[in-house]
């Protein structure tokens, strides 16, 4: 019987630990819109992105999963779609495959109304509505083995691999031994590592499905001509001690714990439960926790060697640092200090309990920093050319 | 890879295999340093500063020779690396993501 928390609890059985009512532009010209509803509706997410138009193939699929993704989220309760009327993403489909879950969606297209203002005037009653229903739902017993969660590293140093990314591991463990699911990325950062998670993968045709998915990085990377050094390792990792993308990649991988990989997914692609999988994906921080978000992760445990703000627009991120210089100065944005590690004062079982205490303490409504300051980071990673 | 952190040292070993140990604060050049292995406490001389969350060779690493740490390949050596120097960008190479050696075969 897995421990229980409050939570809310989606028509589709999902567990949702925020309530977001969520405004997606299918396209970059709907955003000031939404934006614009945002700030009439408190409480409302809007999530500005540059994309949706001139867009073919996969990088066009890209684009709708991620915004269908997001849209589909448990922690999102309610979602209203503002189109313009003539871009790529189709946003009749966009709504449909939100609406599979069960939450309400409303969609319009600002072509259609007669311009912004009118746009706003009517996403603005709607959204009010809206969030008068969502606050109606109540928190309601759930059990923990529903919660999925990422784990990401970003502006990383020497400290991430020897104390904050082995404490989110075994975090990690501790939900995977509760019965949920946890989900790493990063497929640039796993370079030179990948043999090491390869051997934990459950099956042969999941381990080579992770190999595949590295030569494909390794190809684009030839195919740009250039030294992976200096964009990653980045010059903030370089001067925090780390000097190959080999010696980033082991520091990485710490961080999802021990157990055996159950499967390889897409980017953006809904994430199973329990158990732990590998999500490919890019080392950049806000793709990458947006395309996990996508995913279905409820919260993303973000460690941090050299500090940053980093949050999300529909899932709370959990910032953790083997630093403690970081951690003093950039207190406002560092949720865990796990930097009695490397003195020996804190043993590595004491500081992951510190962490997993963080991520059922947020579930149970916690707000992390990046929440409390209104960090609402949101990317799409393009895999095409504007056209 | 087991993961213990006893205190009382001044740079961590993480590995048997490693060749390199990571400064858990900033260190002076001529400064006599302990790491821990297997053995126990061990002693060397810096012969550079080494600042806090860099490496330290713990062994003279050859040029062309990989570089351990964790236990596993980090890197090449592209000069060799005396016991006690700093071992960074300016000595050690990543072999891997480095699509710039087929541009300069190409070039070549």
């Amino acid at each position: 019987m897995s421990r229980m928390v409050m939570a809310y609890e989606r028509p589709n059985g999902e567990i949702g630990i925020r309530n977001h009512l969520l405004i997606i532009p299918t396209v970059i010209c709907s955003n000031q819109v939404c934006s614009r509803i945002m700030q009439m509706v408190p409480g409302t997410v809007a999530i500005p992105h540059q994309h949706g138009c001139s867009q073919i193939g996969a990088d066009k699929t890209r684009t709708f999963e991620v915004l269908a993704g997001t849209g589909k989220n448990p922690n999102v309760g309610a979602v209203i779609i503002i189109s313009l009327g003539c871009e790529v993403v189709d946003p009749i489909a966009l709504a449909e495959e939100i609406r599979k879950t069960g939450k309400p969606v409303e969609v319009f297209d600002i072509q259609s109304i007669g311009g912004s203002v009118k746009a706003i005037a009517y996403g603005t009653e709607l959204a009010k509505r809206m969030m008068a229903e969502l606050e109606k739902q109540e928190k309601v017993p759930v059990p923990l083995n529903k919660l999925k969660v990422a784990v990401k590293c970003g502006g990383s140093d020497a400290t991430s691999g020897l104390a904050s990314n082995p404490a989110l591991g075994a975090a990690a463990d501790s939900l995977i031994a509760e019965g949920g699911s946890i989900v790493i990325g990063e497929t640039t950062e796993i370079i030179g590592a990948e043999h090491l998670l390869a051997e934990r993968c459950v099956t042969s045709e999941i381990s080579d499905r992770l190999y595949y998915m590295v030569s494909r990085f390794d190809k684009e990377v030839e195919r740009m001509g250039a030294d992976m050094r200096g964009g990653n390792p980045s010059p903030g990792n370089i001067a925090g001690g780390l000097s190959t993308i080999e010696e980033k990649s082991l520091g990485c991988i710490s961080k999802c714990g021990k157990a055996p990989i159950k499967g390889v997914i897409e980017y953006a692609e809904s994430i199973p439960e329990h158990g732990l999988y590998f999500m490919d994906s890019p080392g950049n921080d806000i793709e990458c926790v947006s395309g996990m978000a996508a995913g279905g992760a409820h919260i993303v445990c973000f460690t941090t060697g050299r500090g940053t703000p980093t949050g999300a627009a529909v899932v709370p991120v959990i910032k953790i640092t083997g630093n403690k210089m970081t951690f003093q100065k950039m207190e406002d944005n560092m949720d865990v200090d796990v930097s009695d590690m490397l003195d020996g004062t804190a043993s590595l079982e004491r500081a992951g309990e510190r962490v997993w205490q963080e991520i059922v303490e947020v579930a149970e409504g916690k707000w992390t920093k990046a929440e409390v300051l209104g960090h609402q980071e949101f990317s799409i990673n393009r895999i095409g050319p504007s056209l | 890879m087991e993961h213990r952190i006893e205190t009382g040292a001044d740079a961590l070993y993480m590995d048997e295999r490693d060749h390199v140990a990571t400064a858990l604060r900033d260190m002076q050049a001529g400064e006599s340093i302990h790491y821990r292995n297997a053995a126990g406490l061990q002693m060397i001389t810096l012969a550079e500063p080494i600042p806090f969350g860099h490496k330290v060779a713990v062994a003279d690493i050859a040029f062309g020779q990989d570089v351990r740490k964790y236990g596993e390949v980090i890197g090449r050596a592209v000069n060799s690396i005396a016991l006690g120097c700093h071992v960074h960008v300016h000595n050690i190479e990543g072999i891997r993501g480095r699509g710039d050696l087929g541009t300069k075969e190409a070039a070549q």
